[in-house]
This record gives C-alpha cells, sequence and structure tokens, in this order.
C-alpha cells in the first residue's frame, strides 16, 4: 500500500537516500489481515518473530530429541495403517519363506507384511526403531547438559521436572513399542516386566492380573500395550513436551557465560529467519540421517527370532539399550527372598528393577530443590556454569554417570566373561562391589580435576595462557614466555560468582535471646561446606591488578586485541 | 520488548559499569567480524550456489525415490563386499535419506553463510510478576472470593472438595474388570496350578511324542510338555505352556543327591524339573552335562538338578520346583501329581514355606 505523500513529507524515511520499500507480505491486506482480524497475530508475530536464541551446539541435543518425537509420530502413524495389534493366532501367508505355515499372533504376522509385504514398510519400521533409540539418547544426553551446566536451577526447576517426566515416559513408550511385535525377543521382555510387576509387595499379584488381563501372557496385553503406545503415551508427551517448549520460550534460553552476556540479557540470533532456518533445517538433518539409518542399518529383525513361544529363548538376548542398566541391576542381585507367613517379599527382583527405576528418576527429580537447599540459592541464573566451576555438582554428575554405566556393563555380563575369558561369577562378583566403588572413584578423581581447572583459570587470569616458547635470560635461566589473554577470556574465567556458604544459626543470639526467623541447621551448614568448601575463588580485581605489575611481559593485561582467541565461550 | 541490533564495544561498557564488583569488567560483546561470504562476492555467489545445488538433487531424488517403489521387482537383492540387503529398501531409504538432509543441509548452510549474522540481544526480565500485579492479582482473587460468598457460606468449598474426591472412586471403580481378582481361589486355580497331573504323559516339547524312560541316555536333557497341552491352542495354550514347560535330565543315579522325600519322584536317575526359571520366568535352556548345572540365559541363575534344583548361582531365590514322574504299564513316562508348588516367578501372597531349600530331606 503507497502512503499519501502528505504524510511521507514529514517521514524521517525520506532523509535517507533509499527508495521506500513497499511492505511486506503485501502489508496486512490479504490473507494476513484477514488471519489477524481473527487471532491477533500481528501482536504475538511482532514480539517473537525476532525473539533471540543464544547458539552453541550443546543446545542441538534437546532438539535432537524432540525431532527424533516427530519422525516417531510421522513414522508410528505408517505403521499404525498395517499394524494389527491382536494376539488371536493366525497361520502366516505373507512371503518370507522360512516361516510360511507357521503359527503366529496376528501383531506378529502383521508386522512381517510391513516388513515384508508393505512397500517401504521395512524402511519405515526401522527409521521407527532407530528414532525411538535416538529420542530417549538425546534426551538422556540433553539432561546431562542441562545437568553439568546447572540450567536446572530457579527458575528452570519445573522444566527439569517435566525433563524428568519426558524421559520416564520416553522409556516406557520405547518399551510398549518393544513389546507390540509379540516375536520371541519382545514376548521374553514381556515375561520380564511381568516377574518385575509380581515382585511389588502387597498389590503385585493384583498389578499383573489387571494388566495381562488374567494369567501371562493372556490375549490382552498386545492390545492394551498398543493403546498405551499411540495414544496414551505419546498423548503425555505431546503435552509434556508443549510445556516445556513454552517454558523455554518464555524463561528463554540460558546462555554460556561470555562477553556482553550479562543475566540480564540473551545473546544470539533471531527466531526469524536465522533460527527458523538452522532449528527447521537441523529437523531434517536429523529426519535424513534417521532415514539413511533405516535404509543401510538393520535393527530388530523379528524374522530371525520367530513368534513368541512361552517356552523358548534366545540366548544372549538383550533388551533395547536405555533398558541395559535395569537388566544389569536385575543381574547381580543377590538372591534375597523373605518369606514370611505364608508371604513372599521379592527382593531380588523388585529392588534392583522397580525400587532402582523409582529412586533413580526420583533422586532426578528432587536434586534443583536439593541444590537449592544446600546453597541457599534463592536467585535466578540464566547464565549456564561452567561444568569446573561446580567441582561438586559434577563430580557428583559424574559419579552418578560412572554408577548407571556399571549397572549397564553388568546387563552384558556373560558377554563380558566370554570376551575377558573370565568365570561368569567373578565378573558378577566384581561388578557387585564395582556399582559401590566406581562411582565413588569417579567422584573424587573428577572433583581434583575440576578443582585443578579452576586453578589453572584463575593462573590463565593472572599471568597470561602459555606460549609454548621457552626462553632464555641473560643469566641464562630458562622459562616459559606467557602471552597476556584477551579481556574477553579474563572477563568469562572470572565472571562466575561464588555462592556464599551458610554458616549454622546459633540458637541463642549474642544477648541470650533465642533467634528468630529462617535459620541454618547445623546439617546445612556442613552439607554447604562439602558442596562449596572446595572452590577455588577467581583472582580479586586487586590480584590481577598486582600480577600485572609483576610480569613485564604482560603489560596491559585485559585491554588487548578483544577479538583475538575465544575459544572458550566456543561460540561460532 | 527491547531487540537491538548488537550494541558496539563502548555502548556495552554501560552494562560492565553495573558489574563492577567483578574481578575483570565486562568488555562488552564482541565486535562483529565481518563474514568471508559478505566480503567475497565470489565466495557468497559459491555459497548461493551450493544451497541451490543441494536443493536441485531433492526433486531429481524424489524422481529415483518414485521409480524405485514401481520399477524395482520387490525380491531383488543387492550385495556389497558381503552386506547384503534388500534392493528397494535400500533404494528407497538412500534416495529419501539424501533427498531429506539436503533439504536440512541447504537450510542450515543458507543460514550460516547468507543470512545475516549479526548477533542481537534482548533483554530478560525475572519470571516472576512485578509487586504491582501481584498486588493487582490478590485483589482480583480477592474480589472473586467475596463474589462467590464462600466467606459466609463456608460449607460450600468442602462439600464440593468432597464430591470432587469421592467422584473418583466410581471412576476407578470401571477399572476393576480390567482382569480377574487374585482371590485365593482364582490363584489356585491359575498361577498356582498346571495342566501336569497324574497319568499325563510327558511328551517332546516338538513332535509331541511320548518319552520312553530307555529313550533317554545319560547325560542328556529333554525339552517336554504334557501331552494334554495339544488339546489348547490360542492364548489357552500360551498360558499354560508358560506354566508347564519342563525338562527331563537324565544323571547317573550315584553322582546325584536325592533326597528321601522325593526319592520315588524319579525314575532311575530320569528326573523332571519345571523349564521356568523361579526368577522372573525365562525358559531356562543352558545344560552343562559334567556339572549337573542348569543355566538360566536371561541373569545367569544356576540350579544344580543334582540336588533338587537348588539356586547354586545368580539373582534366583527360589529352588526350580521338581515334578514327580513315573513310568506307565509300557514304559512311558508320566507325571504322578502336578507340581507340588506354584512354578515361576514369586508374588506376594506365594506361600514359599513348602519349597526345597539346600539341605532338605
Ligand atoms: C524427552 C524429551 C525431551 C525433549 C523433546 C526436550 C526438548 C528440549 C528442547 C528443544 C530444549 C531447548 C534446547 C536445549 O536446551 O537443548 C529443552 C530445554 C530444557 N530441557 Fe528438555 N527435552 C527433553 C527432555 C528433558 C529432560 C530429560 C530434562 C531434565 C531432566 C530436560 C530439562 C530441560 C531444561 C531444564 C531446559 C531449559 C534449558 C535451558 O534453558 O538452558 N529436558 N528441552
Ligand atoms: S529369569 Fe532366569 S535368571 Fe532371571
Amino acid at each position: 500500500m503507497a502512503r499519501p505523500a502528505e504524510v511521507a513529507k514529514t517521514s524521517p524515511a525520506l532523509e535517507t537516500s533509499t527508495p521506500e520499500k513497499p511492505a511486506p507480505l503485501g502489508g496486512m491486506g490479504g490473507p494476513l489481515g484477514w488471519a489477524d482480524d481473527r487471532l491477533g497475530i500481528a501482536a504475538l508475530g511482532k514480539k517473537n518473530l525476532r525473539k533471540v536464541f543464544p547458539d552453541h551446539w550443546s543446545f542441538l541435543l534437546g532438539e535432537i530429541a524432540l525431532y527424533s518425537f516427530i519422525v516417531l509420530l510421522l513414522t508410528g502413524i505408517f505403521l499404525t495403517i498395517w499394524f494389527r495389534p491382536s494376539m488371536a493366532e493366525v497361520e502366516y501367508a505373507g512371503s518370507y519363506q522360512l516361516l510360511k505355515g507357521v503359527h503366529m499372533s496376528e501383531a506378529m504376522a502383521s508386522t512381517l507384511d510391513i516388513s515384508f509385504d508393505v512397500r517401504g514398510g521395512l524402511l519405515v519400521r526401522q527409521i521407527h526403531h532407530w528414532a525411538a533409540l535416538l529420542f530417549v539418547a538425546a534426551a538422556m544426553a540433553h539432561l546431562l547438559r542441562v545437568f553439568f551446566t546447572g540450567a536446572f536451577r530457579k527458575p528452570r526447576e519445573i522444566n527439569w521436572l517435566i525433563g524428568v517426566g519426558l524421559l520416564s515416559l520416553a522409556t516406557i513408550a520405547g518399551f510398549t513399542g518393544y513389546s507390540l511385535p509379540d516375536d520371541l525377543l519382545s514376548g521374553t521382555g514381556l515375561r520380564f516386566v511381568d516377574g518385575l510387576i509380581r515382585s511389588i509387595p502387597l498389590i503385585g499379584t493384583w498389578a499383573e492380573f489387571f494388566v495381562f488381563g488374567g494369567e501371562f501372557p493372556g490375549h490382552v496385553v498386545i492390545s492394551r500395550l498398543y493403546m498405551a503406545h499411540i495414544l496414551l503415551i505419546p498423548g503425555i508427551l505431546l503435552g509434556l513436551i508443549s510445556a516445556h517448549l513454552a517454558l523455554i520460550v518464555y524463561h528463554k534460553h540460558t546462555q554460556y557465560p561470555g562477553p556482553g552476556r550479562t543475566e540480564k540479557n540473551v545473546v544470539g540470533y533471531p527466531l526469524f529467519p536465522v533460527y527458523m532456518a538452522k532449528a527447521g533445517g537441523f529437523f531434517f538433518v536429523v529426519f535424513g540421517v534417521l532415514v539413511l539409518m533405516g535404509g543401510l542399518m538393520q535393527i530388530n529383525p523379528i524374522w530371525k527370532y520367530g513368534p513368541y513361544n512361552p517356552a523358548q529363548v534366545t540366548a544372549g538376548s538383550q533388551p533395547d539399550w536405555y533398558m541395559g542398566w535395569v537388566e544389569g541391576a536385575v543381574r547381580i542381585m543377590p538372591g534375597w527372598e523373605s518369606h514370611i507367613g505364608s508371604t513372599t517379599w521379592s527382593w531380588n527382583v523388585f529392588l534392583p528393577a522397580v525400587a532402582l527405576m523409582g529412586l533413580f528418576f526420583t533422586l532426578l527429580g528432587v536434586w534443583p530443590f536439593v541444590e537449592a537447599w544446600i546453597t541457599g540459592d534463592k536467585r535466578e541464573h540464566h547464565i549456564l556454569d561452567r561444568p569446573r566451576n561446580a567441582a561438586t555438582r559434577t563430580a557428583l554428575g559424574v559419579a552418578g554417570m560412572t554408577c548407571y554405566a556399571m549397572f549397564w556393563i553388568s546387563g552384558g555380563n556373560d558377554i563380558l566373561a566370554t570376551m575377558f575369558h573370565v568365570s561368569l561369577n567373578a565378573v558378577t562378583y566384581f561388578m557387585r562391589v564395582a556399582v559401590f566403588v566406581a562411582p565413588v572413584i569417579a567422584f573424587i578423581i573428577t572433583k581434583r580435576i575440576c578443582l585443578s581447572l579452576q586453578r589453572a583459570d584463575a593462573e590463565k587470569v593472572l599471568h597470561g595462557s602459555e606460549s609454548g616458547i621457552i626462553v632464555r635470560s641473560p643469566e641464562g635461566g630458562y622459562s616459559e614466555a606467557h602471552v597476556p589473554i584477551t579481556a574477553d577470556e579474563a572477563f568469562s574465567l572470572t565472571q562466575h560468582e561464588r555462592a556464599e556458604i551458610a554458616v549454622p544459626t546459633p540458637n541463642l543470639d549474642d544477648r541470650g535471646v533465642k533467634t528468630k526467623g529462617k535459620r541454618v541447621s547445623g546439617l546445612r551448614a556442613r552439607l554447604a561446606q562439602w558442596f562449596l568448601g572446595d572452590e577455588i575463588a577467581p583472582p580479586t580485581r586487586a590480584e590481577i591488578e598486582a600480577a600485572r605489575h609483576r610480569t613485564p611481559t604482560s603489560p596491559d593485561l585485559p585491554e588487548v586485541e578483544a577479538d583475538e582467541q575465544r575459544e572458550l565461550a566456543d561460540r561460532h | 520488548m527491547n531487540t537491538d541490533h548488537c550494541p558496539a564495544r563502548h555502548a556495552a561498557h554501560d552494562v560492565a559499569v553495573v558489574d563492577d564488583t567483578r574481578p575483570v569488567a565486562d568488555p562488552g560483546l564482541e565486535e562483529h567480524v565481518e563474514r568471508w561470504t559478505d566480503v567475497n562476492p565470489s565466495a557468497g555467489n559459491r555459497a548461493y550456489r551450493q544451497v541451490l545445488g543441494m536443493l536441485a538433487l531433492v526433486p531429481l531424488l524424489s524422481i529415483i525415490f518414485v521409480v524405485i517403489y514401481f520399477a524395482v521387482p520387490r525380491d531383488m537383492e543387492v550385495r556389497f563386499l558381503g552386506w547384503h540387503s534388500n534392493a528397494m529398501h535400500v533404494g528407497l531409504g538412500l534416495t529419501a535419506g539424501l533427498a531429506i538432509l539436503l533439504i536440512g543441509l541447504a537450510c542450515i548452510h543458507w543460514a550460516k553463510q547468507l543470512m545475516s549474522d549479526v548477533e542481537m540481544v534482548e533483554e530478560r526480565h525475572d519470571a516472576n510478576s512485578s509487586p504491582e500485579e501481584r498486588k493487582e492479582f490478590l485483589a482480583a482473587f480477592q474480589a472473586g472470593a467475596d463474589d462467590s460468598a464462600l466467606g459466609r457460606r463456608k460449607l460450600i468449598g468442602g462439600a464440593l472438595g468432597g464430591a470432587l474426591g469421592i467422584i473418583a472412586i466410581p471412576a476407578v471403580v470401571t477399572l476393576a474388570d480390567m482382569g480377574p481378582h487374585p482371590g485365593p481361589g482364582t490363584r489356585r486355580a491359575t498361577i498356582e496350578k498346571t495342566i501336569w497331573a497324574e497319568g499325563v504323559h510327558l511328551v517332546n516339547d516338538v513332535t509331541y511324542a511320548r518319552l520312553k524312560a530307555s529313550d533317554l541316555e545319560v547325560g542328556s536333557l529333554v525339552n517336554a510338555e504334557p501331552e494334554t497341552l495339544k488339546e489348547l491352542e490360542g492364548a489357552h495354550l500360551h498360558i499354560e505352556k508358560a506354566k508347564a514347560a519342563i525338562v527331563i535330565v537324565r544323571m547317573e543315579p550315584d553322582s546325584i543327591k536325592i533326597p528321601d522325600s522325593r526319592r520315588d519322584w524319579q525314575v532311575g536317575g530320569i528326573l523332571a524339573y519345571s523349564k521356568i526359571c523361579t526368577h522372573v520366568g525365562c525358559p531356562i535352556s543352558l545344560w552343562e552335562r559334567q556339572t549337573h548345572h542348569l543355566l538360566c540365559p536371561c541373569h545367569q541363575s544356576t540350579f544344580d538338578l543334582a540336588d533338587s534344583g537348588v539356586v547354586v548361582f545368580g539373582p534366583a531365590a527360589r529352588a526350580l520346583p521338581q515334578l514327580p514322574i513315573a513310568v506307565d504299564a509300557d514304559g512311558y513316562l508320566v507325571a504322578k501329581s502336578d507340581f507340588t508348588v506354584p512354578v515361576g516367578p514369586s508374588y506376594f501372597e506365594r506361600d514359599s514355606r513348602d519349597d526345597f531349600k539346600k539341605g532338605d530331606n
């Protein structure tokens, strides 16, 4: 729409030499105006179209999870067109010769049909399975990123909780899907779950009968799992993911420390067009890679396992990777069971499977609140921690990962035994100890590494970074020349604030009156000391000042070329 | 929302002043460095051509995809260095995968090389509302609460809460039909019973051929089922098979321990045990004839079949139930009764006092 001439005269646009551009999108007439009249999208878009997102490779992990989920929805819909969730027995008559005439459930037969008689069916099935594995893997890697950078701190605790919910649901979604084809592996997996459910004290048998519609395997469990797999769980996932993303938009994404990055701003690229193109493009990259994997890498060839038969098992059967740690815990657990009166308490199954999973997700869920309570930190945090600067948290995280890894390795104790030619018993006894000892060792080592990295950072700020050049002084001494670091780097290395360590509130104050208000218990003070006590404070302004005068080779420390050496912030 | 292009260094110093307590003052945002594709027109044009080239391949790959879908025979194989697969499957995967990947790569290349790479700064606001907003919220709430009359007629609130709580009970009760209720009677008829009974023949689990005691060699293991299983089908078959499956082993009678209570449960060193692991119910399959150990492939529980099936290793807690057997007039193996204890994994109401424990007699 052209503007009336007299208005244009007063417009500052006239002062520039460029001719005025026509309004984009043909102005607010046409479809845009139509939609805005009804939805008010212009007001919404004005605020959000140019919303800024910071850029860092580690922020892509959550995106990978999101995109795998979308791929799962797309490929899953395709599969539902042919899959029949029924345990009714049929005689296989499809085109896979080796199973012709074999009796199996309709679920299994229809899965074979998808694999051999629907063109592209096998491709989609395999994409779906790879996407499921990637979904859980990406969610877990993303969780670690959020944990180690402290992105779960205020105000993002709720999003962390949603994330924990997402992770547990993603696991269940994967497991229900794994069970659907009713082949020998999936049936074996279900038998395992039946055993887990049964082991729950008091209600186990009831839960088993309610899930399976009676005794294992019964004739309803596949259709029930199907309902959970395609409706219930994806529905909840969809809701939770929407809430997860809405909170990210509301809080705005965190950012890594760096020059110009403050708790009050966010630096990055605008949603439209850069982030849209990058994130949208990345969706296609993830999708494309999954399609290639589906086309080139075989996964879950159920025709090799055959239909489920409760009296058969394939040797070396393994669950999908994310159940491996539970499998491992169940394997190395001693055979404890109590027989009290006419009841059986199956600790050997209940503790390593049901209770351990519960503990895992509970610990994850409460961590942000536990940490905030220990540190007493009530501030909002939008600048991420560099993991080394939260040494105890990082060490705890690595200890947790180590524990998880030990359980996971135990899930392959038979493979380990054959690979290293040791007895299975020896591997099992070793792993029983390792799940407790390895995390402690990992904790100690990680904490030390973090603290020495902190020291190295302080050193670098004071004396510059090592140049690798050895100089010989006129007196004959050798020393390594240090190059001063840039102001940007010096800032990035020193910007983190140290939280104050709480001291216990005395019961009586100086005048012998009972103290009132918020108190710090002795326990909390001790925990705070343990959690924060060893951190190395970044050098103070005075120390930097002093170091600068002492080091004649590096005059003018922070005020040099700002654009050199940005390796720290590691943005591109 | 104050969205600005990246302020120059000097401008950002204003921020630094606020942060004066830090050891090093915030130097402000880095200066923008011009990208190669911006300063060098031919580099820019090259990136432009690359994006177009990638996108141009997508229609090409799509056409190949469609051709493969309709033209490649279903059973054609491709072989490549020992790896082989269905030709159509691989063809569809490669063309679709590459096409999708190229769209993604083109978009990212476009964003990185040709779109503005000037970083922007947006202000953040605390997550919480301002004190005024909080006050207004509380006022609005108060007004609403007053309007509701709950202040004076307090019981409505409690009554409504109670009603909503109680209505959950009918909702939950509707789920009670999800399965039969495993009371004592149901348990006895289901998980505590198998189709084994006196006189039921032991048959080979694949051929359903009856098994003669004299056909079994010392050291051998046979997977067996009750002959009555043949009459079942569908879900029923699976349910019973999941409980009734057994292994029959023949061992040198002198080399095994047979407790007095089980003297007549075996036929000259031929013993029958449940095949269903007492841990979480895998069918056990690995037989070591030297040691008489039976190993479960799922979590490696190991049972000593020469000692009434007690656990010698692994997470299982209970001995494998033994099936009392005998021979009929023609020398075929038959069961003397059902198992004397429930088979399979433990459950809460299971009375495990009668299970065999090491050292029992
Ligand atoms: C299972 C599916 C999940 C999806 C699809 C998902 C998706 C995302 C995406 C796209 C982002 C923004 C990009 C990023 O920072 O990576 C994000 C941020 C976040 N996620 Fe997740 N996530 C999932 C699971 C989790 C889990 C398991 C946790 C932790 C227990 C978690 C906690 C968070 C938090 C706290 C943020 C905000 C991070 C920040 O602003 O720095 N999410 N999520
Ligand atoms: S099912 Fe046999 S050891 Fe677990």
